[in-house]
């Protein structure tokens, strides 16, 4: 297997237990325990209700596309041999938005409203990244 | 809520000068600070004031330039001066500052200056240069190739595609408008690179479904503004140009996002704050400058604040609308997209320009009122007249 040259993520101790979750094949979320609402960033406080308890937790992984570009320009060396390339952002049925990349559709398949639902991808021996197909 | 009758109270209140703009292009043995002295020894010149009239310094660059060395290289002592580092969208929160430090009666004389080197120093607005490592919130999601101020523009640009039908080709209008207006401005670095839809539309994509054309230009320079009170103006070289109206409205929900939907959740409010400060409608301005990164914010500018309704700046644009002779001039200057990348300052300077009655050639006939609008989660918008 030739070495992964893309950039990997800054795992934290706030962010932790998500990427935790990736690597079991979990796409978690915080939830406050104040008002239930969910967030993605691993921020401290609720931003809906200022709570500051919240647990992770396993969500469906599924969503549908809000929008999306292909990237015809490689900005980054490690993505130069896979222009045009996809970045989609995917709100999740919980509520909250990521970006992320669609696989499994050619570039001219991928429609804002499209229902998508969550995989997990291995790109090192340390870390997974979550990527979304079209919901089958 | 602004209290709108306390801030009516502002309305021709302030004004601007003296307006200066160093060469603009590429200059590899300037920096940032040099071309902004530049630019103000010609503001300076512009209004008949000398350095030592200058109580106020407001200064600002990409990749942060600093008050302090500014004023030391300049020899200034000023009363208060700032640098903010907040980007593009800046320039109108700058101006307001500008403006109070003025009336409150903190400063008589306020010299902005900006100072941009982008070009020579290289700058990348995406990739590995822009991601801070370690710091996963400053720089989320790049792990997947999202990066760049113009991808959060395509993102919006296709929602607006695929949400009112509108088109690439549609877009095309905005830079092709601002081409044309370029080929009449002596300043503008595009001067004699006139655009087609046709050719528009063969460029390449950057992030699809924008193109080349659709990205701002990136180059050196330095722009200059001095304001001060609406008493003290009248004693100036030149016509002032009062500060009539200013808007401002933030959201910092999903900042680290480009997800808005469209900038509907600041440009209205800004909008409705400075035409109620102001006391006027739409149909009173004589021509829009409007903050052009990237040529879907020209859309937005339009559609957010009532001069066409949401989905329709497609159709809008089109026809000469937005040129000069048309509807509602925009860029007349030529705007990032053909004159030059001083995020917004240029735009200042040609609105001056505009009201003054300088413009010669691309001259909107009897203008008196000229507006700039900057798009997002820091929307901000000024009002001027002559």
């Amino acid at each position: 297997m030739s070495a992964y040259r893309k950039p990997l993520p800054a795992v934290d101790d706030l962010n932790r237990p998500f990427w935790e979750g990736v690597r079991r094949r979990e796409l978690r979320l915080l939830r406050c325990e104040g008002c239930g609402g969910y967030r993605f960033r691993s921020f401290r406080l609720c931003p809906k209700c200022g709570g500051d308890k919240a647990t992770w937790v396993e969500t469906s992984g599924k969503g549908t596309i809000w929008s999306y570009g292909i990237f015809h320009k490689a900005y980054f060396e490690g993505f130069k041999d896979e222009v045009p390339y996809n970045v989609v952002l995917v709100e999740l049925a919980e509520g909250p938005r990521l970006y992320t990349n669609l696989v499994g559709a050619r570039n001219d398949q991928i429609r804002i409203g499209m229902p998508v639902e969550a995989v997990f991808e291995d790109v090192t021996p340390e870390v997974t990244l979550v990527k979304f197909k079209p919901a089958g | 809520m602004p209290d709108l009758e306390r801030l009516k109270r502002l309305r021709n209140r302030t004004a601007i000068v003296g307006v200066g703009a160093s060469r603009q292009g590429t200059f590899p043995d300037l920096d940032p600070y040099t071309l902004a002295i530049e630019a103000f020894r010609s503001a300076l010149d512009d209004c008949g004031l000398v350095r030592g009239d200058i109580d106020g310094l407001i200064v600002q660059g990409p990749g942060g330039v600093s008050f302090v060395r500014m004023g030391e290289m300049l020899g200034l002592n000023p009363v208060a001066g700032a640098t903010f580092d907040i980007g593009g969208f800046a320039t109108g929160p700058l101006i307001q500052y500008a403006a109070l430090l003025l009336d409150s009666g903190i400063c008589r004389n306020v010299a902005l200056l900006y100072g941009n080197a982008s070009r020579t120093e290289g700058r990348r607005f995406g990739g590995e240069t822009t991601v801070t490592p370690g710091r996963e919130y400053s720089s989320a999601f790049y792990y997947y190739g999202l990066t760049s101020p113009g991808a959060a523009s395509a993102f919006q640009a296709r929602l607006h595609f695929e949400t009112y039908g509108t088109t690439s080709r549609q877009l095309a209008a905005v830079p092709v408008a601002q081409r044309r207006h370029a080929a009449l401005n002596p300043q503008a670095i595009k001067k004699d690179s006139p655009l087609t839809v046709e050719k528009h539309q063969r460029s390449r994509f950057i992030c699809e479904p924008l193109r080349l054309y659709d990205y701002c230009l990136i180059n050196d320079g330095g722009v200059a503004l001095i304001m001060t009170t609406a008493e003290r103006a009248k004693d100036r070289r030149k016509r002032p140009v009062y500060l009539m109206g200013l808007g401002r409205h933030d959201t910092y929900r999903h900042s680290s996002l480009p997800n808005y939907l469209l900038w509907r959740e600041t440009m209205p409010m800004a909008a409705e704050m400075a035409f109620g400060m102001a006391g006027i409608g739409r149909d009173d301005v004589d021509a829009l400058m409007i903050y052009d990164s990237f040529s879907i914010n020209i859309w937005f500018a339009l559609e957010n604040f009532g001069f066409c309704k949401p989905g329709e700046a497609g159709a809008f644009t089109q026809d000469g609308r937005i040129e000069l002779g048309g509807e509602i001039p925009v860029n007349t200057h030529g705007g990032h997209l053909a004159e030059s990348y001083m995020q917004g300052w240029l735009h200042q300077v040609e609105a001056v320009r505009q009201l003054r009655g300088e413009c010669g050639a691309r001259q909107v006939r009897g203008a008196e009122i000229v507006q700039y609008i900057c798009r997002g989660n820091v929307a901000s918008t000024l009002i001027y007249r002559n």
